[in-house]
């Protein structure tokens, strides 16, 4: 099971984040072409990028690059360097078609073929607008090598000619309709950014939020929030003692050749059971257990 | 192959400013300013000449200002300049 808690935004015309950033252990780094680095910097942004993913040793953490637009003249060099450089996963931004994303895909499978290596690279997409939203199950299944999709609050709130607010009312459906359309294609949900670095207290509430909505992690900008998501996203000890005795209660129920799951007198539901595993995982995927 | 003046990187911890510009003479001359010029110097040298090298560059005057840039950052800044110097990407 990857974990994907934590994606760490690091501008990729920063040589000093881009060498640092795994040491704070997020689960994914994003090294972003974007909208972070100016059009002047783009090319230098993409050979620091580049060079970075062939040399660093990132350990365990899963390596994103987000990646301009095919529409833009930046790219499809972007993706022939990153896929040169074996990045895992390619973001694209501002998603809003399945046919966008079949347009990477080739991109990147011209790539691969010229390396021998077709089918290396995965691919995941930011939804960013109202139209993004409504073809969000098309997007997310729109190529086996989709591993997630993401909610883009801040361009997204533009579109829909509102602001976004601490209780987040306006992101409600994107939100929803984010995960659902993730859980309908079998992929991961990743919520926003939240950039206010001084107020800790409104990011816990919103990873709170977003974790009782069912994302699977959130996209952070700065070390200090992964702690905060990590603990967050833990199980809780009561939690995994409980899924635990579910996990018992079931393993008996299977071993006496009997259907029906009894726990504490109470009937076990499958969905119930589910649940249990997920957290079992998730514990021990945290080291927890 | 011939080149014309080019600037890439910064003055930031972590990165190195490469400033390339034609010699008068074959070879590839190096004035280095580093904050680490002691322990890795010679490194740094290196790694800019092969990069310049490996880009079909086998003549420049190259002056390097560098704030302790790992030699992925070394090599990003020098193919930067080169392409700007040359004119010729790395990418198709």
């Amino acid at each position: 099971m990857r974990l994907r808690r934590t994606m760490m935004f690091v501008p990729g015309n920063n040589p000093a984040m881009i060498q640092d950033a795994h040491i704070y252990h997020p689960d994914a780094i994003m090294l972003d072409l974007e909208d972070s680095v100016t059009i002047a910097q783009k090319e230098a942004a993409r050979l620091l990028v580049y060079h970075a993913l062939k040399t660093i040793d990132y350990g365990d953490t899963e390596m994103v690059v987000r990646i301009n637009p095919l529409s833009t003249p930046y790219g499809k060099k972007d993706i022939e360097a990153v896929v040169k450089a074996g990045v895992h996963v390619v973001r694209m931004p501002k998603t809003e078609t399945a046919e966008e994303v079949k347009e990477v895909e080739r991109e990147i499978l011209r790539v691969e073929n010229s390396l021998g290596c077709p089918g290396r690279t995965k691919i995941m997409a930011a939804i960013e607008s109202a139209l993004g939203v409504v073809n969000a199950y098309a997007i997310a299944t729109a190529s086996d090598r989709m591993m997630g999709i993401a909610l883009g609050a801040e361009d997204y709130c533009a579109n829909l000619k509102t602001q976004r607010t601490p209780e987040g009312i306006e992101l409600l459906l994107a939100r929803q309709t984010i995960v659902v359309a993730a859980r309908a294609a079998g992929i991961d949900a990743l919520d926003t950014v939240y950039s206010n670095l001084n107020d800790m207290e409104t990011f816990r509430k919103e990873v709170e939020l977003i974790k009782k909505l069912g994302f699977d992690g959130k996209s952070i900008i700065n070390p200090r929030q992964i702690e905060i998501v990590n603990e967050v996203f833990a199980p809780k000890d009561k939690d995994i003692e409980k899924a635990q005795a579910i996990i018992a209660a079931m393993e008996e129920a299977r071993q006496k050749g009997s259907g029906v799951i009894a726990l504490n007198g109470k009937m076990v539901d499958r969905p119930v059971v589910l649940r249990a595993q997920r957290t079992i995982e998730l514990a021990k995927a945290s080291g927890l257990i | 192959m011939k080149i014309n003046q080019a600037t890439a990187g910064t003055l930031e911890s972590g990165d190195i400013m490469i400033n390339l510009s034609p010699a008068d003479n074959e070879g590839i001359s190096i004035e280095l300013n580093s904050t680490v010029e002691y322990q890795f110097g010679k490194q740094i040298r290196s790694v800019i000449e092969e990069t310049l090298r490996s880009l079909g560059i086998t003549s420049a005057l190259v002056r390097a200002t560098d704030k302790g840039a790992l030699d992925c950052t070394i090599r990003a800044r020098v193919t930067a300049a080169a392409t700007k110097a040359t004119g010729k990407d790395v990418w198709e």
